[in-house]
């Protein structure tokens, strides 16, 4: 009997223990990603990584896409709303001290810190191009790989 | 009762195969919407026109970029985002299957890019010389 409820106990903990598990991994996959914003802000550039800029950056892009940096990228509102969504539950923490929020990514004090090593020829480097291009020396930009290991400098 | 079942199930398969023939829309499918749409916005409307398409296409109108810009003299090949310099997908229906399949990402992508190129809406009558260019290109 007492075997028994022993093999129940530990099974019971194994299944818990085995979903707890699963549970984390979809979480953790789903704060890095959504289907609609890859496919939506990953067709004219990389679909920058969410938690690279505050809520409230976001949010004034999202509600101005129709003249965004000179282009209309517009998409319909039910589009927009998921995007937002998924933006505002993603995005980084401020960091400015600027009331006004910053909206280009390599403005930011940590986009300039992360790249003050980088010297004015690969910039100017026309594979490079723009510092917008993020896959130009990031290899894994696509898949939202920006590890050092990744960095590959274009000759 | 079994007529019946089989009735429910031929009905089942009618209406299913009715909606992914609705959902499923080929270039053709756009031209012909195309079609429809200019001869109400000109009754005097002309056939479309590939050649005519193709200069659309290739020559700026007032602004900085060109459907080429980003698309390339050679729509059949690879893209580049004048801007971002970002892959873009070949245009013609022939080398990406994908293309002209989708109502919502045709009407998306009209309305960006137009806007980005003319400062204005296409005309029907433009949309369809340059469909009808890009369905005559080869792979």
């Amino acid at each position: 009997m007492n075997s028994i409820k022993r093999f129940v106990i530990l099974t019971l903990t194994t299944t818990l223990g085995v979903a707890s598990l699963n549970a984390m991994a979809d979480k953790r996959i789903a704060a890095a990603s959504n289907q609609t914003w890859k496919a939506e802000c990953g067709s004219c550039h990389v679909a920058y990584p969410p938690s690279l800029l505050p809520a409230d950056s976001w949010h004034v892009l999202m509600s101005g896409l129709d003249k965004h940096f000179g282009v209309d990228a517009s998409v319909d509102a039910k589009t927009a709303a998921e995007i937002d969504s998924f933006l505002q539950r993603n995005a980084g923490r401020n960091r400015g001290t600027s009331a006004k929020p910053i909206l280009r990514i390599t403005e930011t004090a940590w986009f300039r810190h992360e790249h003050d090593e980088v010297g004015a020829s690969v910039w100017k480097n026309p594979k490079v191009k723009t510092a917008s291009n993020c896959a130009a020396c990031h290899t894994g930009a696509e898949q939202g790989n920006y590890s050092e290991r990744g960095i590959r400098l274009p000759r | 009762m079994r007529t019946l079942r089989i009735f429910q199930t031929s009905a089942f398969i009618l209406g299913a195969s009715l909606t992914a023939f609705a959902a499923a829309e080929t270039p053709a499918d756009f031209l012909q919407q195309f079609e429809m749409a200019a001869r109400q916005e000109s009754a005097s409307k002309q056939g479309f026109s590939a050649q005519r398409g193709e200069t659309f296409f290739r020559t700026t109108h007032g602004r900085e970029w060109s459907c080429s810009s980003c698309h390339t003299q050679n729509p059949s090949a690879d893209g580049k985002h004048a801007k971002t310099e970002k892959r873009i997908a070949p245009l013609a229906p022939a080398a990406n299957a994908e293309r002209f399949t989708n109502p919502s990402k045709v009407e998306k992508w009209f309305k960006r890019n137009c806007n980005d190129v003319l400062g204005r809406a296409c005309s029907a009558q433009e949309k369809g010389d340059v469909l009808t260019y890009l369905i005559s290109l080869k792979k």
